[in-house]
């Protein structure tokens, strides 16, 4: 069997999902996100939901994320793309509506957003990028940032007397009552991926049933700022970031 | 007896070169480039051994930019268990 007997449209099995356009992504090589933007196409397009969706993209790298997939999407101040869901959900609550964000939006400047919004339990669904790091301005401290974790505004790593402790808020956000679905997943494995597609559906079904705020935390990388090859990086997020924000469901109220 | 052949096509344009992939082939079939790159200058991923590739598609499920599209196909054999 030849390679052209192999490569025809009815042998096709896996490919970029159609509703990712071809816009090359700005992100670095072997960063997370393309693998989450990639998820969040698929189970749009699986849940036929893709003119009945608006993203809100957050400041930081994914703030191009309009860019690269087919949907609505719109562009909050940082750190306040939950309350700008909220309002989104409210107004069209036949939508489905998320928020993607990065640690340092999420957990940083967006921190009173986005507690208020879990305890609010907004019919919303969040997307965080946990890297542990501001990525997009150059591998600053963020409050995720692990002890003792070099960044370049803490060049002899983070010290908790100086700089205090990493913000577990997905631990957070599983105490407060309007959440119905927290889990902490991570992209750097097949079955990891396919554990975080699942994460991201139920996310998304939740929202459209109006069950309550979901928060799917994915564990991610960041070769550049952490200043590794993308391998390697995935290697230092097994071996340090999973001990301290240990992967799975935190809670879930919707299925039992 | 049939198996899965499978054969990838690399976008090598939208591919950076982060090696991912060859990670995440269980065959270790894929590797970068070795004097080619694209026009932004990245070597891209090939793949140096499509004979024995079984379609599996992890390669593009890792795949960060989505470059990567899997075809298979089965193909009977006659005397393989």
């Amino acid at each position: 069997m030849t390679r052209e007997e192999i490569i025809e449209a009815k042998n096709l099995v896996y490919s970029k999902p159609a509703l990712m356009n071809d816009n090359p992504m700005h992100y670095c090589p072997g960063c997370s996100h393309g693998v989450v933007h990639k998820l969040i196409a698929e189970v749009i397009e699986e849940m036929g939901l893709i003119d009945r969706t608006v993203g809100i993209s957050p400041v930081g790298c994914a703030v191009f994320a309009y860019n690269y997939l087919d949907i609505d999407w719109i562009e909050a101040a940082h750190g306040r793309a939950p309350a700008l869901a909220c309002a989104v959900k409210r107004l069209h609550p036949d939508q489905l509506v998320f928020t993607y964000q990065g640690d340092g939006d999420l957990a940083c400047i967006g921190t009173a957003e986005t507690i208020h919004s879990l305890n609010r339990g907004d019919d919303i669904a969040i997307i965080f990028i946990n890297n542990a790091i501001y990525g997009m301005t150059g591998g600053q401290m963020a409050p995720t940032t692990l002890l003792g974790m070099k960044t370049s505004t803490c060049p002899y790593g983070r010290q908790p007397d100086l700089h205090g402790f990493p913000l577990k808020i997905t631990e957070i956000a599983a105490q407060l009552e309007g959440s119905c679905y927290v889990t902490r997943q991570a992209v750097h494995t097949v079955a990891a991926i396919n554990r975080t597609r699942r994460a991201i559906r139920q996310a998304f079904q939740n929202c459209m049933e109006h069950r309550g705020t979901s928060l799917v935390e994915v564990v991610s990388t960041c070769s550049s700022g952490w200043k590794m090859t993308p391998t390697e990086a995935n290697q230092w997020m097994e071996q340090h970031m999973f001990p301290f924000y240990p992967l799975g469901d935190l809670k879930n109220t919707v299925t039992k | 007896m049939s198996k899965n052949r499978g054969v990838i096509v690399v976008d090598t344009e939208r591919c950076k070169g982060c090696g991912l992939c060859i990670v995440a082939c269980p065959l270790h079939l894929l590797t970068l480039s070795d004097k080619a790159v694209n026009m932004k200058g990245y070597s891209f991923a090939i793949q140096a051994e499509w004979e024995r590739c079984n379609g599996c598609t992890s390669c593009a499920v890792v795949c960060p930019d989505a470059c990567i599209s899997v075809y298979r196909k089965r193909e009977d054999v006659e005397g393989v268990k």
